[in-house]
């Protein structure tokens, strides 16, 4: 674990402040993806956003399923890459694959 | 997740220690292992997991895990509160250290000089005797001062730390060899210690010292070996 940006203390500070909030992780990676499997983003339902999941490409389309996710309360694995763009409209520039998981903090 | 979950995290994660946080991808499912209560393939693939510092997703009994290893972050020890401290501190805090700074002269050492830092006013070699470095640790001397320097060098050379950096030139980097060479240590043992510390990129200035020493720490722990 290297991740000097620690978004667990900021999404229990979230949390705490009594925001809705979401964890996204990316839980798996191919080619040349430019974020490492465990890199997180917290969302919370008023729009606050910590950390990252890509070099920036994705961060919009996790936020939005993010809404989705807090509203439903039911987890989703998106996949976004070169591969998938027909299931996702967003892929990654420079061509690696990532999954990431969007889930509620409860 | 959960938020219980989330606060044992951040409880190992202070205590430096290390778990795998292992994720049912398919119900949401989530453990922190290793845990006696827990199926012994988990708990097999969270020691693999740890072990080799990986993080990703398997397939353990026809189900989808992600499982995370979280090892304690990189420690860097510096010996000396000194002025070059003060722009290595923060850099290396951003760049994900967690600092521990030794010096037991607290007129250097004090929260005035470095608010926020863990600062231990304790002699060195002490010092790196109750942080026992591991090979997740790196220590590095600055004080130019061989009562202090010299003592956390013999102590950290028995360590596993993965880094050992001495400041000072070329001339007083031989002269401390000499003496750590006196105390007992063969020239394969000396030759851990970088020094003079920090890649050579012509730097000056103390925030450009520790931008070397960084530079370092990362091309040791991440470079091609």
């Amino acid at each position: 674990m290297d991740n000097a940006e620690d978004i667990f203390a900021t999404a229990a500070a979230w949390a705490a402040e009594g925001e809705t909030v979401a964890i996204a992780t990316v839980t798996e990676t191919w080619g040349s993806s430019p974020r490492p499997a465990g890199s997180r983003m917290a969302i919370t339902k008023s729009g606050r956003i910590a950390g990252s999941v890509s070099g920036g490409c994705i961060e919009g389309a996790v936020a939005d399923a993010a809404q989705s996710v807090m509203q439903t309360h039911a987890p989703k694995l998106l996949d976004f890459g070169v591969t998938n763009e027909m299931a996702w409209e967003v892929g990654l520039a420079c061509g690696g694959k990532v999954k990431v998981f969007v889930e509620p903090l409860t | 997740m959960n938020l219980t979950t989330l606060h044992a995290l951040q409880q190992a994660q202070s205590a430096r220690r290390p778990v795998a946080f292992a994720k049912n991808l398919s119900d949401g499912a989530e453990l922190l292992l290793p845990d006696d209560a827990a199926p012994e393939n988990l708990n097999e693939a969270a020691k693999t997991a740890l072990a080799a510092d990986k993080t990703g997703t398997h397939t353990i009994g026809n189900e989808s895990w992600f499982i995370e290893a979280r090892n304690p972050p990189p420690r860097l020890i510096l010996i000396g509160a000194v002025h070059i401290a003060q722009a290595l501190v923060p850099l290396a805090t951003l760049t994900g250290f967690e600092v521990v700074l030794v010096d037991p002269r607290t007129a250097f050492g004090n929260q005035d000089r470095f608010p926020g830092a863990k600062i231990i006013n304790d002699w060195p070699d002490d010092a790196i005797k109750t942080l026992r470095p591991e090979i997740r640790t790196a220590v590095v001397t600055l004080t130019h001062d061989p009562k202090l320097d010299d003592p956390a060098l013999d102590e950290a050379l028995k360590s596993d730390a993965f880094y050992l950096g001495a400041l000072g030139s070329r001339k007083t980097h031989a002269a401390r060899l000499a003496r750590l060479a006196a105390l007992g240590h063969s020239p394969e043992t000396l030759s851990r210690i970088y020094g003079p510390v920090g890649l050579n990129i012509g730097a000056v200035t103390a925030p450009e010292i520790a931008l070397s020493i960084i530079a370092e720490l990362v091309s040791t722990r991440r470079g091609p070996k």
